[in-house]
Order: C-alpha cells, then structure tokens, then sequence
C-alpha cells in the first residue's frame, strides 16, 4: 500500500456531471472547479491546465470523448489529486480524431511520482473493454463512484 | 528494447501511455522497459529509445528523433497500443 487508491485519489465530492458548458475552456473549468472544491488545487491551477492546452495542443484528449486536463506540479497545486466532470453536451478540443469531448479528467499532482499507481490504475480501468462507455452512461456522481469502487475492489 | 512515452508535461498523458504500454508488452512477449519523458526531454531520452510512443500532434512538434516513432490515437485502447507497437518493432 502507502500509495494512495483511485477511490482517496477521487473522492464522490469531487465527481460531478451534467456540466454545461460552451467550449473546451469551460470544460477543463468545470473539472478544474471540482479540483479547487475538494481542496486539491487554488483557482489559479484551472488555468494553468488551459494554458497547457494553448501550449502543447489538444493532445490531452487521449481517447475519444475523453479528455485528461493537468498541468505541471505549481505552488497552485495543494495536494494529489483526481476530478471527474461530465459534460451534459460535448465539446471540442480541435483534436484530429478523439472530438468531441464530453468527459473530463481532471489531475493535479505535487510531483511527478506520487500519483502514478493510481494513475496506473486509472489508465487499466479506463482500457478495460466497456468500462469507459458504462462510466459515460452514468448520470451522477454516485453511480460513477460505485462503479469505480466496484473496478477497484475486483481489481485488488 | 527501450521504449519511450512522451507527453506534454510528464506527469498525466505518459503514465497512462506507460501503463497500457506496459501491458501491451506482456501480450507481445517482448522484454522490454518503459520510460516517460516530457516534451522537452523527449530529445536526448529518444538517443537511447528503440521506439518513441506519442500522441500524434506531439509528434509532429518532434519531427525526426532518428528512432521510429508510432502515433498512438487512443492512449486507453490497449488493442491499438499492442497493434502498432508490434507492427514496429517486428518489421
């Protein structure tokens, strides 16, 4: 153990859904809100993240309909953690084949090192065949958790 | 065989890459490590890389690292990782 689990990591407080929202700023905004709420991040981190997007391009969108927004470890990032924001309608990202985006990651991490068995654990959970679709499916935040719950302990 | 994840910044993109790539691996049967590096360092990490693994508008900021480089669309499809990865260091 001493890592932390996906379920520490991201906590029901910090999974929300139904976000309207008129482009991709204002998406990574919804999962950087759910970050700022649960104490993981100040407001200056939200954008940061958008700004990594101006930087590096929409390369965060790593799978269709999915995107995971972070930037560096700052002073703006307080603690690990994860955000999860449903969007009630897709975005955008200018991505050549994973748009439109209507799910988003949110990471903030204190250092490169910390986050990344959960982030391993994430990554196995979201390639598992039609986990990511039933995830998408799931209309509130505690649906989302209990199958997230649910992966983990299979998992363990 | 040294392979190489490379994202933006390090920390979120990579791992997922790392992780999926790491199961790829196994399926393939090859004996071969992982590393991630940002952008930044992707250039010097890649002179010892056997395959450089990337997003594709990482990619085309890359340009030429002298080592093959395989586009991964969907960082979580682990069928395309194990896929493309095979057709590279197979031929």
């Amino acid at each position: 153990m001493g890592e932390a689990s996906l379920r520490q990591l991201l906590p029901i407080e910090a999974i929300a859904t139904g976000f309207q929202v008129a482009d991709w700023r204002g998406a990574i905004r919804a999962a950087g809100e759910l970050l700022v709420a649960t104490g993981v991040s100040t407001a200056a981190y939200i954008e940061q993240m958008q700004d990594a997007v101006e930087e590096y391009g929409p390369y965060i969108v790593i799978a269709p309909g999915l995107a995971l927004a972070h930037a560096r470890p700052s002073p703006a990032v307080l603690c690990t953690g994860l955000s999860w924001a449903g969007l009630a309608a897709p975005v955008t990202f200018g991505h050549s084949r994973n748009d439109p985006v209507h799910l988003i990651v949110g990471l903030a991490a204190t250092d490169h090192d910390g986050h990344s068995a959960a982030l391993s654990r994430l990554a196995r959970m979201l390639a598992t065949p039609g986990r990511l679709e039933k995830l998408r499916s799931a209309d509130d935040a505690e649906r989302v958790h209990t199958l997230i719950s649910e992966y983990e302990e299979d998992a363990t | 065989m040294r392979i190489l994840a490379v994202c933006g910044m390090g920390i979120g993109t990579s791992v997922l890459l790392k992780t999926n790539t790491e199961r790829a691996i196994q399926e393939l049967g090859l004996d071969a490590d992982v590393e991630i590096a940002d952008i930044g360092t992707a250039r010097g990490a890649a002179m010892t890389a056997d395959v450089v693994l990337t997003s594709s508008e990482l990619a085309a900021e890359l340009g030429d690292m002298g080592v093959p480089i395989v586009v991964v669309e969907s960082f979580i499809d682990g069928a395309e990782i194990r896929d493309k990865l095979g057709a590279a260091v197979t031929g």
